[in-house]
C-alpha cells in the first residue's frame, strides 16, 4: 500500500465530482454526438443536412408565407400561400354540403367526441353501454343526420359529400364493419368444419392478395352487373362495400392471431364447464384475444385511414381528392404544394396519434410477466 | 337382496340435433348451400345484364387490335398490337417498378433502420423523424406530392438540369446515355456468368478447407476480383465492345439516348421511402430482437465485432426480419396499382383502365387482374418462403 491512500482514515475519503468531461451538457455531447471519429463525421454529416433542410422550410412555411386575403393576389408567391387553404377551407372539410346543412355535419362531431370522451376516463362505470351506443345507436343517428329526407331534415344526396368528411365517414364505416364481419371470418377460419374453414380461407386470402385499387374498381364496375336490373347502387355505397369487405380480410387475420395465443386450455376448460360454442368464444376466448390484439386493430384502422384516399380514383372527393379538384381550378393554379402539405399535415395528426395510443395501449395492456 | 341394476354398456346417445357430428354436418351444408345459392343468383344477374346490354363475353377479345399508345413498353408493343400484347405490357411494367422499389425499399430501408439504433443522438433522432413522417401519410398523398409538385415543376427541354453533359432532368423525364452493344459483346456476360459459378465453387471449397483445417481463406477479396477482373479480361480481349448513344437536343425535345418516364420515377420514388420507413422499423425490431447476451458471448469467445455481426446478430435477426418483409414486398407490390392514379401504364391502367373502357368486359378484365395480382402474390411469397426456410432455426 503506499502513502497516498493511507492517508484518509476509512470513510472519510471526501467525495471527488466525476471529471468534467462525463456529465453535464459535455458529457453528453461527447458520449451521444462525438463518441468515436466515425460519429463526428456521422454528426457533422447530419448537421449539414439538417442545416439544408428546416431553415428553407421554416421560411418557405412560416416566414414568407402569406395567410390573409381572399384572392390569389394576395400572396407574394415567396413563399408558402396559406391564403389558398384559407379560400377552399369550407370545401377540403366538408365538400359541396349545402352551407345551410353544415350544421348536421357538425352536431354528429360533437356527438362523437362527447360519446367517445368518457371511454377514456379510467374508472367511468357505464363504459359497455356507451359502447354498445357508439357501435348501434350513433350510426343510425349519423346515418339520418347525413342523408336526411326524415325528421324534416332536407336530403342530401352524397355526390355532395366530400373533404375530410367523406374521409371520415369511409374511414369509420370501414372500421365499425369490419370488426364484427373479421371476427366471424377470423373463428370460421379456425373453425374444425373443413366446408366453413375452406370457405372462409378462399374469401380472406383473395382479398389479401389484390389491391385496394382493384377491389374499388370490381364494386364501381361489376357491382352493377350483378344487381338484377332495375336496382342501383350509390356510387359511395359500392365503395363502402369494397372497402368493407377488404378491411374484413385483414381484421380477420389480426383476430386470428389473437385466437391462436390464447392457450388450449382455456377452450378446454370452457367445454368442460358446458359451455356451447358461441358462450366459450363470446365470455372466454373473445375478450382474452381482442385485447392482445388491440394494438393489431388500430395498426388495421391507420391503414385503413391511409387507404380511404383511394376512392378519389373511382370518382369519389375526399379530403384528398378535394384538394386535387382545387388544384385544377383555374384561378388557384400552382399552388399543388401548399395543398399537399396541409392534407398530408391533416392525415399525419390522425394516424400519428392513433399510432401513439395504440402504443400507450400496448404498454397499458401488458399484463403479462 | 340383491338388487338387480342393468348398467348400460354404451353411454346414452344424444338425439340426432344435439350429436357435434350430424351439427356440424348440417351446418356446413347450410353454409355451403347459402354460398352456392348467392354465387348462381349473382352469376344469374350477370349473364342478364351482360346479355341486355349486348356485351360479349368469353376472351376472344384478346386478340382484337388494341389501337391505343402506351407511354412505356418494355417489349415490342404499337397502336396494331393486340389488347393480349397491351396486357402484358402493362403486366411489365408494373414488375418493372415493384422490382425497382423493392431493391431501394429494402436498401434505404436497411441503413435508416440501423440508423434508428445508432448511438449517435442526432442520426437516430433523424432516422425516427423520417419514419414517423413517412409512414402516417397516404401513400397516393405522396405520389401526387412527387408526380405534380416536385416533377411536373422542372424545367422544359431547352432548360433541363443536366450533369456531365450526358444525363437530362426535364419535364419529359430523365434522360440517360443509351448502351449500344457492339459486334463481340456477348463474351462480357458469359465472363459475368463463369465468374459468379467461379466464386460459388471458391467460396465451397474455402468453407470445406476451413472446417477441415481450420485455415482461412480471403474469400471476400479473391470473389470480388474474380468478378471484376474476368469481365475486365473479356472486354480488353474484344476491344471493348461497348459504345454509348448520349441524347442530344434538337428542336424541342431530346433525341437518342434512354428516357426514363417521370411517371415512373415518381411512382417508384414514393414506393420505396415510403415501405422503407416501414423496413426500417422492421430491422430495429430484428437488430433488437437479438439479446445482447448473444453480443457478448461472441466478444468472450474471441471474435471481433465484425465477425459478430456478421456471424452472430444478423442470421439471428434475419429469422425475425424476414416475415413481416415479405408482407412489406407484397404491400409494395399491391400499391404499385396506385400508379393508375398518375397515368403510369401499370396493368390496372392499361388493362382494367383502358381495355376495359373500349370492350366493356368487365367480369373477364377484373378477374384477370385480379388473378395477376394473386399470382405476384403467391409467387413472392412462396419465394421468402423458401427463404426463411433456409434461414430459420434447424431445431431437433
Amino acid at each position: 500500500m503506499t502513502d497516498e491512500t493511507r492517508s484518509y482514515d476509512p470513510g472519510s475519503h471526501p467525495d471527488l465530482p466525476p471529471p468534467a468531461s462525463t456529465v453535464g451538457v459535455v458529457g453528453w455531447v461527447r458520449q451521444n454526438l462525438f463518441a468515436t471519429p466515425l460519429d463526428v463525421a456521422l454528426t457533422v454529416l447530419a448537421l449539414y443536412l439538417v442545416y439544408l433542410l428546416v431553415p428553407p422550410v421554416i421560411q418557405w412555411a412560416f416566414i414568407d408565407a402569406d395567410w390573409v386575403g381572399d384572392t390569389r393576389d394576395a400572396c407574394s408567391r415567396e413563399g408558402a400561400c396559406w391564403v389558398y387553404i384559407r379560400v377552399w377551407f369550407k370545401q377540403l372539410m366538408y365538400g359541396r354540403y349545402p352551407d345551410e346543412e353544415l350544421w348536421r355535419i357538425n352536431t354528429a362531431y360533437v356527438l362523437l367526441v362527447a360519446a367517445a370522451i368518457p371511454l377514456f376516463i379510467p374508472g367511468f362505470r357505464w363504459k359497455q353501454w356507451i359502447g354498445v351506443f357508439l357501435l348501434i345507436g350513433y350510426p343510425i343517428i349519423a346515418f339520418f343526420l347525413f342523408v336526411g329526407d326524415a325528421f324534416g331534415l332536407e336530403h342530401v344526396e352524397t355526390p355532395l359529400w366530400g373533404g375530410l368528411f367523406l374521409t371520415l365517414v369511409i374511414a369509420l364505416v370501414g372500421i365499425v364493419a369490419s370488426l364484427p364481419i373479421g371476427v366471424v371470418l377470423a373463428l370460421g377460419r379456425r373453425s374444425k368444419m373443413p366446408v366453413v374453414r375452406s370457405i372462409c380461407v378462399a374469401f380472406i386470402e383473395l382479398w389479401r392478395g389484390v389491391p385496394l385499387i382493384t377491389v374499388l374498381f370490381m364494386s364501381s364496375v361489376m357491382f352493377p352487373l350483378f344487381m338484377p336490373e332495375g336496382v342501383n347502387f350509390d356510387k359511395l355505397v359500392r365503395a363502402l362495400v369494397g372497402v368493407m369487405l377488404f378491411s374484413a380480410a385483414y381484421m380477420a387475420e389480426v383476430v386470428r392471431g389473437g385466437l391462436q395465443a390464447i392457450p388450449k386450455g382455456q377452450y378446454e376448460a370452457a367445454e368442460a364447464l358446458g359451455l356451447s360454442f358461441w358462450k366459450m368464444m363470446g365470455l372466454i376466448v373473445l375478450p382474452q384475444a381482442l385485447k392482445l390484439v388491440i394494438p393489431g386493430i388500430v395498426n388495421t384502422f391507420i391503414g385503413l385511414f391511409k387507404d380511404t384516399t383511394l376512392v378519389l380514383i373511382i370518382g369519389l372527393f375526399d379530403f384528398l381528392g378535394m384538394v386535387q379538384l382545387a388544384g385544377t381550378n383555374p384561378d388557384w393554379l400552382g399552388f399543388a404544394v401548399e395543398g399537399y402539405v396541409f392534407v398530408a399535415a391533416g392525415f399525419w395528426v390522425f394516424c400519428f396519434s392513433m399510432s401513439r395510443y395504440s402504443q400507450h395501449l400496448e404498454k397499458k395492456l401488458h399484463t403479462g410477466h | 337382496m340383491a338388487v338387480e341394476t342393468k348398467i348400460a354398456v354404451a353411454p346414452a346417445k344424444p338425439p340426432v340435433w344435439n350429436d357435434p357430428r350430424y351439427r356440424a354436418l348440417f351446418f356446413q351444408v347450410l353454409v355451403l348451400g347459402g354460398v352456392v345459392l348467392l354465387g348462381a343468383y349473382l352469376v344469374g344477374n350477370t349473364m342478364a345484364n351482360l346479355e341486355r346490354q349486348g356485351i360479349a363475353s368469353g376472351f376472344g377479345f384478346l386478340e382484337t387490335t388494341a389501337g391505343f399508345s402506351i407511354s412505356q413498353t418494355l417489349v415490342e408493343y404499337s397502336e396494331e398490337s393486340s389488347y393480349g400484347r397491351a396486357f402484358l405490357v402493362g403486366l411489365l411494367n408494373t414488375m418493372l417498378v415493384s422490382i425497382i422499389g423493392i431493391f431501394f425499399a429494402t436498401i434505404l430501408g436497411f441503413i435508416i433502420g440501423v440508423a434508428r439504433l445508432s448511438r449517435n443522438w442526432l442520426i437516430s433522432n433523424l432516422a425516427a423523424v423520417y419514419i414517423e413522417i413517412l409512414r402516417n401519410i397516404p401513400l397516393l398523398l405522396q405520389i401526387f406530392f412527387w408526380y405534380f409538385a416536385v416533377l411536373r415543376n422542372v424545367p422544359s427541354p431547352k432548360n433541363s438540369h443536366s450533369m456531365f453533359d450526358s444525363f437530362f432532368l426535364n419535364i419529359r423525364g430523365l434522360y440517360s446515355p443509351a448502351p449500344i452493344f457492339e459486334a463481340g459483346f456477348w463474351l462480357i456476360p458469359v465472363a459475368l456468368v463463369a465468374g459468379v459459378i467461379g466464386v460459388v465453387i471458391l467460396a465451397r471449397w474455402a468453407r470445406a478447407r476451413q472446417e477441415r483445417t481450420g485455415e482461412r481463406f480471403p474469400v471476400f477479396w479473391t470473389s470480388l476480383g474474380v468478378l471484376i477482373g474476368l469481365p475486365l479480361l473479356a472486354a480488353i480481349v474484344m476491344g471493348f465492345p461497348l459504345s454509348w448513344n448520349y441524347p442530344e437536343l434538337k428542336g424541342f425535345n431530346f433525341v437518342g439516348g434512354m428516357v426514363v418516364i417521370p411517371e415512373l420515377v415518381a411512382l417508384a420514388l414514393a414506393l420505396s421511402t415510403y415501405t422503407a420507413s416501414f423496413i426500417a422499423e422492421i430491422v430495429r425490431a430484428g437488430i433488437t430482437a437479438v439479446s445482447h447476451g448473444q453480443t457478448e458471448a461472441a466478444y468472450s469467445v474471441g471474435l471481433r465485432p465484425g465477425p459478430t455481426l456478421r456471424l452472430v446478430v444478423i442470421p439471428q435477426a434475419l429469422r425475425v426480419i424476414i416475415p413481416p418483409l415479405t408482407s412489406q414486398y407484397l404491400n409494395l407490390m399491391k400499391n404499385s396499382s396506385l400508379a393508375a392514379a398518375i397515368a403510369y401504364p401499370d396493368i390496372v391502367l392499361v388493362f382494367a383502365g383502358t381495355v376495359l373502357m373500349q370492350t366493356g368486359q368487365a367480369v373477364e378484365i377484373i378477374s384477370i387482374t385480379m388473378a395477376v395480382y394473386l399470382t405476384l402474390s403467391l409467387l413472392i411469397s412462396a419465394f421468402m418462403n423458401w427463404y426463411n426456410k433456409k434461414m430459420a432455426l434447424v431445431e431437433r
